[in-house]
């Protein structure tokens, strides 16, 4: 537990050290949003029937775009091998470094999304469930996106072959996401779409840890 | 114990020269059959008419897109554990193969759709999760060849193909679970095949012609696979006995031979 927060600490504080990076995510989540008024039109009616979607594409590829980093920059420098021969296990330490990754990542995008919910004329029903799906969501992104970034270590073009990777996996959170939020603005129960939604985070919790330091072990092997 | 016997590329060349006609007979035989009774030797249906017989070319394929998508994960799965180097080879050989049957489902799919659903897509339950299949079929390949030594790229996509196998299921019960576009099993079923014989025979028919393609193909796949890893090693010996690369083409050939 000590060296999980430990890990946890020394992660959130690089974040903090190089300022920007997790901003940047967030820009890029409110500045792919605003596109669509855009690219669609700004009528409120579109925009309302699309909100949720859009939002949710946003959050998910915004989370896609700071995977790469997870392990890259430990894995080039080597504090990554240090890190897998600690005495605590490396599933442990993977997912430390995805709590890290969430925070950083997935918290600034969770308070940014209803201000964009305003800018997309999200139907008022909607709103705390948007937010509560992607606060279920955003989490269980971060742990499929960590095996992504764990088997693309030391590959060519790693950033390119991440999202192909990593984006076919998220479909199922997105799916759910979105129609729970279209089943609160037309009334409908919102309860069974969120119990499966944090299902697949409970699923993916210790799962995807264990991929992870899987493909972790086998990069640091050779 | 036999399976590790054939973890020895030479020892299962062997094994695989001798299967290798045998499956390239049974796939012409079972196909020139099951085609024969697809097209001509077998009713229409009361409702669909002709376009029924797009049956016999998308159901096969669509299960050997599962088929070939859980093949490979055993195969990659064995290859991790047992570091068997043969199983690795055979992982890799099956994802081109099983992506042209996804493809080939999808695709026939689509056109069985139009003049049925009125439609060439839906985003029903069925029809998404096997593209997803399609896209795991790519990430994998793309990601077993995106290292520059390729047990790197065998072990990392292995773990690839493992985590993709939650979707398997998905795809199997997806009529059941989420009320879809696209009909339930009638085939494979508890209560027995809700089809006819006349239709049964030709759909089994094809379903096995398209499993000894498999093995045909594969096999071919398998020994390129192994030729080229010969061709690597070799090439890297040159390199480093100093000698100019095109001198020992011949030796390659020899070898390859």
């Amino acid at each position: 537990m000590k060296a999980f927060a430990s890990i946890v600490k020394r992660d959130l504080r690089l974040a903090q050290r190089q300022g920007m990076d997790s901003l940047m995510v967030v820009a890029f989540f409110v500045l792919a949003v605003v596109l669509f008024p855009f690219g669609v039109g700004p009528e409120a009616s579109i925009l309302a029937r699309i909100s949720s979607g859009v939002i949710w594409v946003a959050a998910l590829l915004a989370a896609m775009l700071s995977l790469e980093r997870l392990f890259q920059i430990d894995y080039e420098d080597g504090s990554l091998e240090l890190l897998a021969l600690q005495p605590v296990p490396l599933e442990i330490t993977v997912l430390a470094k995805i709590t890290a990754h969430w925070l950083t990542t997935g918290l600034p995008l969770l308070i940014a999304t209803p201000l964009l919910a305003i800018f997309m004329n999200l139907p008022g029903d909607g709103f705390l469930v948007l937010v509560l799906t992607l606060a279920i969501g955003t989490p269980s992104l971060s742990l499929i996106g960590a095996i992504g970034a764990a088997l693309i270590l030391g590959s060519r073009r790693g950033g390119v072959l991440l999202s192909l990777l990593v984006l076919p996996l998220y479909i199922p959170v997105l799916i759910f996401g979105v129609s729970a939020v279209d089943g609160a603005i037309s009334g409908l129960s919102v309860k069974p779409h969120l119990l499966i939604m944090t299902g697949l985070l409970v699923a993916a919790l210790p799962l995807c840890p264990w991929a992870g330091a899987g493909a972790i072990r086998q990069a640091l092997e050779t | 114990m036999i399976f590790h016997k054939y973890a020895n590329p030479t020892r299962f060349l062997k094994l695989a020269s001798l299967i290798q006609p045998w499956a390239a007979a049974a796939t012409v035989l079972l196909f020139l059959s099951g085609l024969y009774f697809a097209l001509l030797a077998s009713p229409g249906d009361y409702q669909q008419g002709e376009t029924v017989r797009i049956m016999y070319i998308h159901v096969p394929a669509a299960w050997m897109a599962m088929f070939c998508y859980t093949a490979m994960a055993v195969a990659a799965a064995v290859g991790l554990i047992w570091k068997h180097p043969v199983a690795d080879l055979a992982a890799r050989a099956t994802a081109p193969i099983g992506a042209c049957f996804t493809f080939l489902a999808l695709f026939t799919g689509s056109l069985w759709g139009k003049p049925m659903w009125g439609t060439w897509w839906v985003w029903d339950a069925r029809l998404t999760s096997v593209l997803i299949l399609f896209f795991l079929y790519l990430g994998y390949m793309a990601l077993a060849n995106a290292f520059d030594d390729p047990a790197r790229g065998s072990k990392a996509s292995a773990i690839l193909a493992l985590v993709g196998v939650v979707n398997v299921p998905v795809i199997k019960f997806s009529v059941d679970w989420w009320n879809t576009l696209h009909q339930p099993a009638s085939v494979v079923k508890m209560s027995g095949p809700a089809i006819h014989p006349s239709m049964l025979i030709p759909l089994i028919l094809m379903a096995l012609a398209f499993k000894a393609y498999y093995i045909w193909v594969l096999l071919i796949r398998m020994r390129a696979e192994i030729n080229e890893g010969k061709i690597r090693s070799l090439r890297l010996r040159q390199v480093h006995a100093g000698q100019p690369p095109d001198a020992a083409g011949d030796k390659i050939t020899q070898a390859v031979n």
